[in-house]
């Protein structure tokens, strides 16, 4: 599945500050946690996270530093600040107001579907009549 | 199981990946090595999966996106990546940091030395007001044997170069103290240096300016890049000095202007200590940059030339059809000599910088008619000039100012007139271009040769007046 780019920009932030918030990485790791995590789905160009790392650096919310791997090469590891953590927080809010809109957007959709589709094949049912408005589903 | 051939390849094929990364102005070292990192997981990790050594750096190359975008996505980060930066040199390069430090520091200790220089005199009751004579002829003294020294360590000299260098500097030192320079209105109490002392004064530093450049070049003065590149030195170097003195002036003009709000005056911190000092640190600071920036940042000066080329050739153009088309000559007073002098002198520096960034190799194009139309209509008003002289130069008498004028009038014009020349031959597919710039380089010597005997001969010549 190809994630949209708008939709892999906005949300490289927080997934990136969150795999941080769990403990230091490094570039590559990072990229093998967001793959593990989305099942394969998310795939990022490799490039494209360091500079999306650097703007975060620049912004405050990680640190970065060199170290030697365990393999004696030399390694840049980013661990997030306490800046990053609010940041964190707010992404976090922000997202979940997102989600949940959309899952009650999911939700009446899914109330709705079986309408059109009822309409096509004849089949009575719940009609809800086109212009209408859509009855607000249960819990939002 | 990757043999050591194998591994020998890959390196190879990471080293032109890395090569291909550093070209790219937006992404540094640092970042090249923090992908290179990434790239080396990814193909370990590729051929853990199972897949051959070069698949599998071709996969991992792909998957770190074109480089194009990459560096685009740098660039839009690293926007102030796009503006070379000088001075600051960041933490990041530090191995290469530390030799520039350590020059940068060199330098600064030459100018302070420089500062320092300048202010010896005052303590054996030398006055930069009442002794501006003394002040004027030395002024090149203070400053030049050390930015000669700047480039002898920086270019590691041989003792036997230096040797003659600083014997260069002793006679300048003894031929502009010797002779019993005259004032300018005998008997008065201030000392208003007198012509001849000025005419030292003014030729001194152009003489000297060959040993600058003897050192500069470092051993390759006897080549034409050498004395080109000594070329290109000092144009950069003219402009970085007018650059530290604006600043500088819009410094003193600020203090001046706090320090009298408290009703302090420091008109006098001014006229001894900030003024001298920083004009002859700031010789010093300024060659620094020029060296620090020459493969950083483009070249000013041939900039200059391509914007003002055409412009002055229309000037001229317009002077000499006016001339024509009035009828009027030259009018004869003073200073016609020294503004025709002046005038030439900016055509060459004008025709000299466009030589000195120009690609020998390329073929003659639009500009490089504007500038043989340049030459040629200087040369024109020069002749103009110099005829309505001629006729009346035995009226007016020979004083010296008039005779290093007339000297230095023959002496561009040699250069400009045979530069025509050559530029026409270049025009025409004659010659190579790069006769020209043997011909601009080699003439080098001839302004500090006529500077000298303008130092040396003058006084004793014309009575030191």
């Amino acid at each position: 599945m190809e994630i949209n780019k708008d939709l892999v920009a906005a949300s490289s932030t927080p997934i990136v500050l969150a795999i941080l918030a769990d403990g230091d990485s490094y570039g590559y790791a990072i990229l093998q946690r967001v793959k593990e995590l989305s099942g394969g789905r998310m795939e990022w160009t490799d490039g494209m996270l360091y500079p999306v790392l650097h703007r975060l650096e620049r912004l405050g919310y990680v640190e970065a530093r060199w170290e030697k791997a365990e393999n004696g090469r030399r390694r840049k590891y980013y661990r997030i600040t306490s800046a990053g953590r609010d940041q964190l927080a707010e992404e976090h809010r922000q997202w979940e107001a997102v989600n949940e809109t959309l899952r009650g957007l999911w939700t009446v959709l899914r109330a709705v579907r079986p309408a059109v589709s009822g309409g096509s094949g004849g089949t009575p049912g719940r009609t809800a009549p086109p212009g209408r408005t859509t009855p607000l589903p249960q819990g939002a | 199981m990757p043999t050591p051939d194998d591994a020998g390849l890959l390196e190879g094929q990471i080293e032109q990946w890395r090569s291909y990364l550093r070209r790219r102005q937006t992404i540094h070292a640092v970042d090249v090595a923090e992908l290179e990192d990434h790239l080396r997981e990814q193909v370990a990790g590729l051929i853990e999966a199972g897949l051959a050594e070069d698949e599998a750096f071709l996969v991992a190359v792909k998957r770190m996106g074109s480089l194009d975008a990459l560096s685009r996505e740098f660039a839009r980060e690293h926007s102030e990546r796009l503006w070379k930066q000088l001075v600051v040199v960041s933490s990041d390069e530090a191995e290469e940091g530390a030799g520039a430090r350590r020059e940068a520091l060199v330098a600064l200790a030459l100018a302070v030395a420089a500062a320092v220089a300048i202010k010896i005199p005052a303590l054996f009751g030398l006055d930069l007001v009442r002794d501006a004579g003394f002040y004027l002829r030395n002024a090149s003294l203070f400053v030049l044997p050390l930015l000669a020294g700047y480039f002898a360590w920086k270019r590691k000299l041989d003792p036997v170069t230096i040797r003659w260098l600083a014997l260069a500097f002793v006679v300048a030192a003894v031929f502009a103290n010797v002779y019993p320079f005259q004032a300018h209105v005998p008997g008065s109490a201030s000392h208003d240096p007198g012509n001849t002392e000025f005419l030292t004064a003014l030729h001194l530093p152009i003489a000297l300016l060959l040993v600058i450049g003897i050192s500069y070049a470092g051993g390759r003065w006897g080549e034409v890049a050498g004395r080109m590149d000594y070329i290109r030195f000092s144009g950069e170097l003219v402009i970085y000095y007018a650059l530290i003195a604006l600043g500088g002036a819009v410094l003193s003009g600020l203090m001046a202007m706090t320090f009298r709000a408290i009703g302090v005056d420091i008109e006098p911190f001014f006229q001894q200590w900030l003024m001298p000092c920083g004009a002859v640190g700031a010789v010093i600071v300024a060659s620094w940059l020029v060296e620090a920036k020459q493969s950083v940042i483009e070249n000013m000066a041939p900039v200059l030339t391509r914007l003002f080329t055409p412009l002055f050739a229309a000037v001229l153009v317009v002077f000499l059809a006016t001339v024509l088309w009035t009828g009027r000559g030259v009018q004869i007073e003073r200073n016609v000599l020294i503004a025709f002098d002046l005038l030439l002198v900016v055509v060459l520096g004008l025709l000299l910088y466009s030589v000195s960034a120009r690609d020998p190799r390329s073929p003659p194009g639009l500009f490089d008619w504007m500038q043989v139309l340049l030459l040629v209509s200087a040369l024109l008003a020069d002749a103009v000039a110099l005829w309505a002289i001629a006729a009346r130069i035995t009226a007016f008498g020979f004083t010296p100012n008039r005779v290093a004028a007339l000297g230095e009038n023959v002496v561009l014009l040699v250069n400009l007139a045979w530069s025509a020349v050559l530029y026409l031959g270049f025009l025409r597919r004659r010659r190579p271009f790069a006769s020209l710039e043997k011909w601009q380089t080699d003439y080098l010597p001839v302004y500090a040769a006529w500077a000298a005997i303008v130092v040396l001969v003058f006084p004793p010549l014309f009575g030191y007046v």
